[in-house]
């Protein structure tokens, strides 16, 4: 295998003897070593604002001795460079010792292709591309006075050097087309935004004219929002749509089962496992596994193989997500969720793929069943505050239901409640699971990962719609 | 050690020559070098250190009206004559855009550098940790913390040098000095977590770490054991922390680019009354030691002084070269966003204001993203304290905060409580009649 330090001044026998020596009094740690190469094309205003291309290329370096850890990360790959960093951890540890674990699992696991999604598209053509899904889009009602396209390409190149010598790597693409699209009626200025993505070349996700339904897609949530009227405030029965809001799930309950949450005991989840959290038959699960998938990864970065790992199993918490760090302290395995942005961050338990596994109901059960609520088609982005639960979601699409019909859309509401009782509010699982169309990336202290989302529509008894009609 | 001007120099000039070897008619190229130390903290023992040395180059091209940018962290002589290849190659199909220039150059910067943006000061690793572990012994003294999310201490020191083929040359070291303590307390059955967090360019200006840590867990109590309110419309009070919000999203929604595409709710609102008449913004770059201040932006046009909002009318927009041109507009400098922007104090005092109605909301942390700049909609989750009768009575939690900001930004009152701790900064924010959602 040829390391990605084979052009550097840095040879991989000089790193792994730096490596061994530094962590062999460690429990645990690794030299993380990336290349990515990005590209980002920017169609705004009619016009290429902004093509970028950018190559980065670190090392950060891993040592970690109880529940400590040093970290140290460069972009001067040189043997001087990494001992100066050496010297940083030791000093950091100097007064820990532990044990070295080399045990780390094994695998084949080949989820995606390995290409390189910015050259297997020429430069003109992502132009044209561009060009005709701003013609497109604008063509569409003379209502359309502004559109923002742009195609984002990324190819990750990985390797993990453990102490002994152990080298494990990961070569990920990943792409991203998105659509914006500004409709102004009646004085009204609405927006509508959609794209798609995941671990493929962009010319999968291009075949049967696929990007006309972006901004088909863009204009009709900009469209329905153009005739929609002031959101409802106050508690009220809510239908969520399936796919992309799952985003709900990822937020109430995904980041309260991430393992350094509970294992510092922060997380509102810390001391339930084994017991009721959510209504029967809610069953979520954390999947790296899924074909090309957005949050899908071979191994996780720290070289552990991904698994699909059961978080609640018909409303029981079976496990959190972890990574070798948690695990350990723990006392339990790495479920494959340690993840970093890039070299320049630390590794942290992280969600890959969260999903609601589908039920039996019909959404037309669901709202048929509505005397009053709002029925969520889609949402823009959400936060929780782990510790006391509370999460928050803007919806971007939505619609009152009155007397078991879907009404009028309705405009810039916000969903607030609390994940562990949210939980137990849901009272219909819908028939009808669906994964998020790979657009997902989930922020943590400061450090952004591409992720999935996926679920069938859903009833919750009770939550707080934000409002301004009172 | 940070790289020196002459190290940054070297490559520029390596990047910009062989840009013109290869044909571009124009260049801009930004180099820096950094390095950030930061140690974590929590439950007052060592949770972790980082060390971070950053180098990267940032080069755009031009061939006439045509442009294109490359970005690399890998300095190599070899790597950057590659990517300088595939920046030039990539500019060259892209399609004309009558407003892509180089910036004027009568604009450039030319002047003193002296508003002390640099403090050399460096602790070792053990003064980092002495210093948050006084913040976080501080904070659990306070019987009601039991636990902390982690405490941390960074310090970064960074060099940089931007250079046009116009002839503009120039760059500057800066530093920053942060901490923060975020704890958890716990009282029957209900657990909350808060934080309090400083960041200054030099140390000395810091807070120290006792009143760090008490501060924090003080948030942190004082959230214990919310209640859920009604639904209702009632005057709100933004703690400071959660005021110069609203000035964030003034700055966005006067941006060049929002103005030039229309994508804002304050477009053709120039020489308008945006605010009520008690209401002045000013954005000043040139305040010494300041988190905000710089002598230049990132295309090396001159910071001037900008008065956005003057008694309430809005007298200027946020302008660099390229959206500057689409709106007929010389770039005034924020190429790079703003720079310290403020509320000019009011002219009630803090307790006046929370004593100005008998029912008052105060808002002391919002979350979510429910910001809508081309209409001005706004709705956010909260959380605060509700006040009786000008007294602190009870915790709120898990309500809404919704309205639009052409209404709330008329319905302002500010306390005359400005104090310059970020680059933003608002005194306490009163706002009148917003609709809350709860039970």
């Amino acid at each position: 295998m040829t390391s990605l330090l084979k052009n550097s001044e840095l040879s991989i026998e000089k790193a792994d003897k730096i490596v061994s020596e530094t962590l062999n009094s460690c429990d645990d740690g690794e030299l993380y070593v990336e290349d990515t190469k990005s590209e980002t094309i920017v169609l705004d205003d009619n016009k290429i604002k902004s093509s970028n291309y950018t190559s980065d290329l670190g090392y950060g370096f891993r040592a970690v001795t109880g529940d400590t850890v040093a970290y140290s990360h460069s972009n001067e790959i040189s043997e001087k460079s990494l001992k100066n960093s050496s010297d940083n951890l030791k000093s950091t540890l100097k007064n820990n010792s532990g044990t070295y674990n080399s045990e780390i699992k094994k695998t084949n696991q080949k989820l995606y292709k390995d290409i390189d999604p910015i050259e297997s598209k020429s430069m003109k053509s992502k132009i044209e591309l561009l060009n005709n899904m701003n013609e497109y889009a604008r063509s569409k009602d003379s209502s359309v006075k502004q559109v923002t396209a742009s195609l984002l390409a990324e190819k990750k190149n990985i390797e993990i050097i453990r102490s002994g010598g152990e080298l494990l790597s990961d070569n990920r693409p990943l792409v991203r087309i998105n659509m914006s699209v500004m409709v102004e009626k009646n004085g009204r200025k609405e927006t509508g935004v959609y794209g798609i993505g995941g671990r493929q070349d962009y010319d999968e996700y291009l075949k049967n004219d696929n990007w006309k339904k972006v901004c088909d897609e863009a204009f009709r949530i900009a469209n329905t929002n153009i005739e929609s009227k002031p959101s409802p405030a106050g508690e009220m029965k809510v239908v969520l749509g399936p796919g992309w809001p799952a985003i709900l799930i990822h937020e109430a309950v995904g980041h309260g089962l991430e393992g350094d949450f509970n294992r510092k005991k922060t997380s509102a989840f810390h001391d339930l496992v084994g017991k009721k959290v959510a209504s029967k038959g809610v069953t979520i699960i954390d999947d790296g596994t899924i074909d090309n998938r957005r949050g899908s990864l071979n191994i996780d970065d720290e070289g552990t193989p991904t698994e699909r790992t059961v978080l609640i199993e018909d409303g029981i918490l079976k496990n959190f997500m972890q990574d070798r760090l948690n695990a350990r302290l723990m006392n339990t395995k790495s479920t494959g969720n340690g993840r970093r942005e890039s070299y320049k961050h630390v590794v942290m338990p992280r969600m890959r793929n969260t999903i609601m596994l589908g039920g039996t109901n019909t959404q037309e059960e669901m709202i048929k069943s509505v005397d009053k609520g709002i029925f969520a088609v889609s949402f823009g982005g959400g936060q929780v505050d782990i510790t006391s639960g509370k999460f928050v979601f803007n919806c971007t699409e939505a619609y009152e239901i009155i007397n078991g019909k879907v009404g009028a859309p309705i405009k810039g509401a916000t969903l607030i409640g609390d994940g562990p009782s949210s939980l137990k509010e849901i009272l219909m699982v819908g028939n009808d699971m669906m994964l998020d169309p790979g657009i997902g990336t989930c922020g943590k202290a400061g450090q952004g990962v591409p992720v999935g989302v996926g679920q069938p529509s859903l009833l919750i008894n009770n939550m707080t719609v934000g409002g301004t009609q009172l | 050690m940070i790289k020196d001007q002459d190290y940054l120099k070297k490559i520029a000039d390596i990047c910009l020559s062989k840009s013109k070897k290869l044909g571009s008619t124009d260049a801009s190229i930004l180099v820096q070098s950094s390095i950030s130390e930061n140690i974590n903290v929590r439950n007052k023992k060592l949770d972790g250190s980082e060390r971070s040395e950053n180098l990267g180059v940032v080069l755009t091209t031009y061939l006439g009206k045509k442009k294109s940018s490359i970005a690399s962290s890998n300095l190599k002589e070899s790597n950057l004559n590659e990517l300088v290849d595939r920046c030039i190659e990539t500019m060259k199909i892209t399609p004309e855009d009558e407003y892509n220039s180089l910036p004027d150059k009568d604009l450039h910067f030319s002047g003193l550098k002296d508003l002390d943006l640099y403090d050399e000061t460096h602790l070792s690793n053990e003064d980092k940790i002495n210093y948050i572990k006084e913040a976080e012994d501080e904070a659990f003294s306070n019987n009601k913390i039991v636990n902390t999310n982690g405490s941390g201490f960074g310090e970064n020191k960074s060099n940089f040098l931007l250079a046009n083929s116009n002839g503009f040359s120039d760059g500057y070291k800066t530093s920053q000095f942060t901490a923060y303590c975020e704890v958890v307390s716990k009282s029957n059955g209900s657990m909350e977590r808060d934080y309090e967090y400083t960041s200054k360019r030099f140390y000395n200006d810091i807070l120290k770490p006792k009143e760090l840590g008490s501060i924090a867990a003080d948030h942190a109590v004082k959230k214990l054991n919310p209640k859920k309110i009604k639904s209702e419309k009632i005057s709100l009070i933004f703690d400071k922390r959660i005021s110069k919000n609203f000035l964030s999203i003034f700055a966005s929604a006067i941006s060049s680019s929002a103005i030039a595409k229309g994508t804002t709710f304050l477009k053709d609102k120039l020489n308008q009354k945006v605010f009520n008449t008690e209401i002045n913004i000013n954005d000043r770059g040139d305040i010494k030691k300041a988190n905000g201040s710089r002598y230049f932006d990132s295309e090396g046009i001159g910071i001037i002084n900008l008065d956005l909002i003057k008694n309430g009318i809005l007298q200027d927009y946020l302008i660099d070269t390229y959206n500057g041109k689409k709106i007929n507009r010389k770039s005034n400098g924020r190429a790079s966003g703003t720079t310290n922007l403020y509320f000019e104090n009011g002219s009630k005092t803090f307790s006046e204001l929370i004593k100005s109605e008998k029912k008052l909301l105060y808002i002391k942390e919002t979350i979510g993203h429910g910001t809508n700049i081309i209409n001005g909609d706004y709705s956010v989750g909260a959380s605060g304290i509700m006040i009786e009768n000008g007294e602190f009575s009870y915790p709120v939690s898990e309500i809404t905060i919704a309205g639009n900001l052409n209404n709330i930004f008329q319905n302002i009152t500010l306390a005359d409580d400005l104090e310059f701790n970020y680059s933003t900064n608002s005194p306490t924010m009163h706002v009148e009649g917003m609709i809350v959602g709860g039970k």
